[in-house]
């Protein structure tokens, strides 16, 4: 947990865009574009956990990709400790990111089958030339430590080894080149419930440990709650709330916020709660909305709300939402 | 999807352009003089050069290759070396007869093929689907020459059942047909299984079978449909080695096709005619295969944006 | 009994067995259920537990081979549908017991207009004729909810998004009004807001129509939302069996109360999450005692030794461990009294 006092920011988001171009038939229509991020800004405090969270189409993987260049902007600034990173080239580029590491979703499809565990922490650690050759086992017995998998593992291969294990494989490569942020891509979502429990409590162990921070994506409301000390929502490319975690999940002030949170499933049937249920579909970030971005699913929306894009302004302390009638309806 | 056409269509123009260019550059490799051949035995040299003289042939190649490039834009294809004639006409003679016995044995490539490949994936890894699977690859395998050969022996020669050349009534049609058509056959069925195995894999037929469906409606109303897609676009290709093929087909044969005109020109070195008869395949090859292009991002579209 | 409790199907001793060059694997291994008219019945566990390889020997949609119904009975009406011909189980399946399945990306066919894969079930099973077929079809994904069904009737998957194509699955689930619907994971692949819309659906029509629901998820949440009885499956054997509420605030297994307590929970602050030592058998190579032994916080030589049967307490609860059964008494006792 980071006190106000000691927040020092170690990255910083301003009006990132990122558009993809989509395919379409004929010259004479005009080119349409999928704004999957569309002009966001945030920090990230050292030594914080941030959660991204939203549905499908939000834009929170490809903020999370952009932040990394895996995919390059189309627009907007990504300071990392005050360095502009977007203005890099290949090669410092690439010094860089050992710094920044990333976990993914699919612990089967981001292993690469045919290399061995030591062969995988091996490659990471020698791209990024952070250990010298001879002192490579070492550290890779002691990366293998951190994670709770067995010395034994690093002459297998991934297909050995279990959806869970196989995700310890994916935090010991990133934290082999000693990064400072890692971005968990909906790290825990392909694993089951008992096993999810296990990766979360070994992601918050090393984030004490090694004084990590984390930019973590989920869709799921319960991990980001259990995990986080400050939560980002986003929907359909804008970001609709940001506040602390507490704050967040007791007092939400974006309606999209209540209603997803009250969509989620709980296990406690004694416990019994207003369920706020939107109607209709996502609209397609090719075309979204005019205004507000969830006026068409909003059970407030008035006619400002058609033409007028919110901003993202504080109400309480640290806690941001882009809302017209955010005081109205928090009463 | 309009755009698409026309983008294909603009991209033929170069694709034909490279056919004639190689087309003539290649038969220049060809060992044997047109003039000599012309001038017959015991020709004099003075007769011979004449001859060069009157053709044209003694010009630079490039030049030559220009000339006619600028006549095939105005549909003169040239006219043959050995009768005069211009190859056009010989062309549009002979271009139905091939036609006919492309279209026969398409279809015996289709109908075959497919059959054998959906008893096959039926009942995978059964005796029946071996067997049909061992029967395709004899059909990859073995040249069709020998093969249309072979039946030609059996059923015209031994049994007498069917006539042995020419091209005047059905009968005449089906060993032909059969010679050309059965390689394809062979990999269509091949094709036909694998896709149909994958397809009935899927999700949506498990959802076919949760409804109570009978089994031939989800094969025949449910999985085909889906499997036949990737079958389409090997149907096209196969075309191309089908053209290919009626050169030795029509040989076989005697029929007097495209395929056989084509061989006795080159034997002649009739440059005219076999420049005449390659372009031609292969427009009809580009055509078709343009239908086929449209045909699958037609079905496509549906696939990619599910 | 009401005719509302009346059951409508009964699993008793269902072996499922997957016969493969690694061995036999025992998917599912010895279940015992029962769904009522008008209830929902959860099956809940983790990934490989037997619960969807469960609700697909129901309908006897087993690939077979490897697989194959190894043992059991369902009944159904008074009919064993185990020993059913292939015939009279088609004309159950989609008609009389129907199912919805969890990827409704890949479980419509993607060349037939929707409307069209609902007429194909009608005209089958409830002899209708074409144009009957179709405006039943319409008025079925009227009825799901979906907004301009006579448009959206004509068109293919492709061109629906995956709320709506699921809401397409249920229309042709329950386009015969089905006794029993089997839902398998219907949302787990959906947004959050858009599976409150499905499971409410799926609430609403159910009370509707009057059918049993067979509601099977790893999801703990969606359980408490929509079931008014959960079964807990692990390696293949039911190891609790409940009315809802009471295997969320008295879980009586150990294995329950593992699952319930790695939940992160939305509305507390957790510093760490619990976690459930080691992981699952595999089905090729079953213990011979308790299956959960190996990882289970209680456990003594007595569970290794032999597997417990699901036994009902006295408060209902029907419970698969030795710790709810006299010998356990006995058990510790003798270890006391070694000790």
């Amino acid at each position: 947990m980071v006190t106000a006092a000691e927040k020092k920011v170690l990255l910083k988001v301003e009006h990132l865009k990122q558009y993809f171009p989509v395919k379409s038939d004929s010259i004479f229509k005009p080119k349409a574009v999928v704004k999957a991020v569309d002009d966001i800004s945030f920090h990230l405090y050292e030594g914080e956990t941030l959660s991204i969270v939203g549905e499908s189409g939000c834009g929170k993987s490809t903020t999370g990709r952009a932040i990394l260049r895996l995919d390059e902007p189309t627009d907007g600034n990504v300071l990392y400790s005050g360095k502009d990173i977007l203005s890099l080239n290949n090669k410092e580029m690439r010094k860089l990111r050992g710094d920044l590491q990333v976990i993914f979703q699919d612990p089967f499809a981001s292993l690469n089958p045919r290399q061995t565990v030591k062969h995988i922490l091996n490659e990471a650690m020698a791209i990024q030339n952070v250990v010298e050759k001879p002192k490579r086992m070492e550290r890779m017995l002691e990366l293998l430590g951190y994670v709770g998998l067995p010395q034994e593992a690093l002459d297998r291969y991934p297909h050995e080894f279990s959806g869970g294990q196989r995700q310890r494989i994916g935090i010991a490569r990133a934290l082999a080149v000693d990064p400072k942020l890692i971005i968990c891509d909906e790290a825990v979502s392909a694993l089951d419930v008992s096993i999810q429990a296990q990766i979360l409590n070994l992601l918050k162990k090393l984030q004490n440990q090694f004084q990590l921070t984390f930019l973590f994506i989920s869709h799921d409301l319960s991990v980001v709650r259990h995990i986080s000390d400050r939560v980002m929502v986003m929907y359909l490319g804008k970001i609709v709330e940001i506040a602390d975690k507490k704050n967040l999940f007791d007092s939400p002030l974006h309606p999209y916020t209540k209603a997803l949170l009250s969509s989620i499933p709980v296990p406690n049937p004694v416990l019994k709660r207003e369920r706020v249920i939107l109607k209709g579909d996502v609209p397609s970030p090719i075309n979204p909305p005019s205004g507000c971005r969830f006026h068409t699913r909003c059970p407030f929306a008035t006619e400002k709300c058609k033409s007028e894009e919110p901003a993202l302004r504080e109400l309480t302390e640290n806690h941001f939402v882009s809302c017209h009638f955010a005081e109205q309806l928090s009463q | 999807m309009l755009m698409f056409i026309l983008r294909r269509l603009i991209q033929t123009i170069p694709v034909v352009i490279g056919v004639t260019f190689v087309v003539f550059f290649i038969m220049q490799l060809v060992p044997g003089d047109p003039a000599v051949l012309l001038a017959g035995e015991g020709a004099s040299k003075e007769t011979v050069n004449a001859i060069r003289e009157q053709l044209g042939l003694n010009r630079p190649l490039m030049v030559q290759y220009f000339d006619y490039l600028l006549n095939v834009f105005q549909g003169d294809f040239g006219s043959s070396l050995k009768n005069s004639q211009p190859v056009l006409d010989e062309i549009m003679v002979r271009l139905p007869i091939t036609m006919e016995l492309a279209f026969f044995s398409i279809l015996i490539t289709i109908v075959l093929g497919m059959a054998a490949g959906i008893i096959s994936a039926i009942k995978p890894y059964s005796l029946t689907d071996t067997s049909v699977m061992l029967v395709a690859l004899l059909g990859i395998s073995l040249p069709s020459f020998w093969f249309g050969l072979m039946m030609m022996y059996f059923f015209s020669v031994k049994l007498q059942i069917l006539p042995v050349a020419g091209w005047d009534s059905i009968l005449h049609v089906i060993l032909p047909a059969l010679t050309l058509g059965a390689g394809g056959a062979a990999i269509v069925a091949r094709m036909t299984r694998s896709s149909m195995l994958e397809v009935i894999r899927q999700d949506y037929i498990r959802t076919a079978r949760a409804k109570g469906l009978r089994e031939h409606v989800i094969i025949y109303k449910h999985a085909l449909r889906n499997a036949l897609i990737p079958v389409i676009t090997v149907v096209g290709l196969q075309f191309g080695a089908l053209l290919g093929g009626t050169v030795l087909v029509e040989s076989i044969f005697a029929i007097n096709g495209l395929g056989r005109m084509i061989v006795d020109a080159i034997r002649m070195r009739d440059l005219p005619v076999v420049q005449g008869g390659v372009l031609a395949a292969s427009l009809i090859f580009v055509i078709v295969n343009l239908f086929v292009d449209v045909f699958y991002r037609f079905f496509n579209k549906r696939i990619e944006l599910n | 009994m009401s005719e509302k409790n009346s059951p409508i199907l009964e699993v008793k001793g269902l072996k499922t067995h997957f016969f493969t060059k690694h061995g036999v694997s025992k998917a599912v291994d010895g279940i015992d259920f029962t769904l009522r008219k008008g209830e929902t019945l959860g099956i809940v566990g983790e990934s490989g537990c037997g619960k969807s390889m469960t609700s697909l020997s129901i309908l006897r949609l087993i690939p077979s081979p490897p697989g194959k119904i190894a043992g059991g009975q369902v009944l159904y009406k008074g009919k064993d549908l185990v020993t059913l011909s292939e015939d009279e189980m088609r004309k159950i399946r989609g008609n009389e017991i129907s199912m919805i399945f969890q990827e409704p990306m890949t479980s419509l066919n993607p060349v037939i207009p929707v409307g069209e894969q609902i007429a194909e079930a009608l005209r089958l099973h409830q002899g209708m004729r074409k144009k009957e077929a179709w405006i039943k079809a319409v008025e079925m994904l009227r009825l799901v909810g979906i907004p301009s069904p006579e448009k959206r009737a004509k068109q293919e998957p492709f061109q629906l998004s995956g709320g709506m194509r699921q809401r397409v699955m249920i229309a042709m689930a329950l386009a015969c009004t089905p006794e029993v619907l089997i839902a398998d994971e219907p949302t787990t692949a959906l947004d959050v807001t858009i599976q409150a819309q499905i499971l409410e659906l799926i609430k609403d029509l159910q009370k509707k129509i009057g059918m049993g629901v067979i509601m099977i998820t790893h999801d703990l949440g969606v359980v408490s939302e929509t079931c008014d009885k959960v079964a807990v499956m692990y390696a293949g054997n039911i190891i609790e069996h409940a009315p809802t509420e009471k295997i969320f605030t008295n879980p009586k297994h150990p294995y329950t109360q593992g699952l319930l307590n790695s939940l992160p929970k939305i509305h507390e602050d957790q510093e760490e999450l619990q976690t459930i030592e080691g992981s699952v058998p595999s089905p090729y190579n079953l213990p011979a005692g308790c299956r959960f032994a190996s990882r289970c916080p209680h456990q003594k030589p007595l569970c290794h030794l032999q597997k417990p049967d699901l036994i009902e307490q006295n408060d209902g609860v029907k419970v698969r461990c030795w710790m709810y059964t006299d010998e356990w008494t006995k058990h510790t006792e003798k270890e006391g009294a070694v000790k």
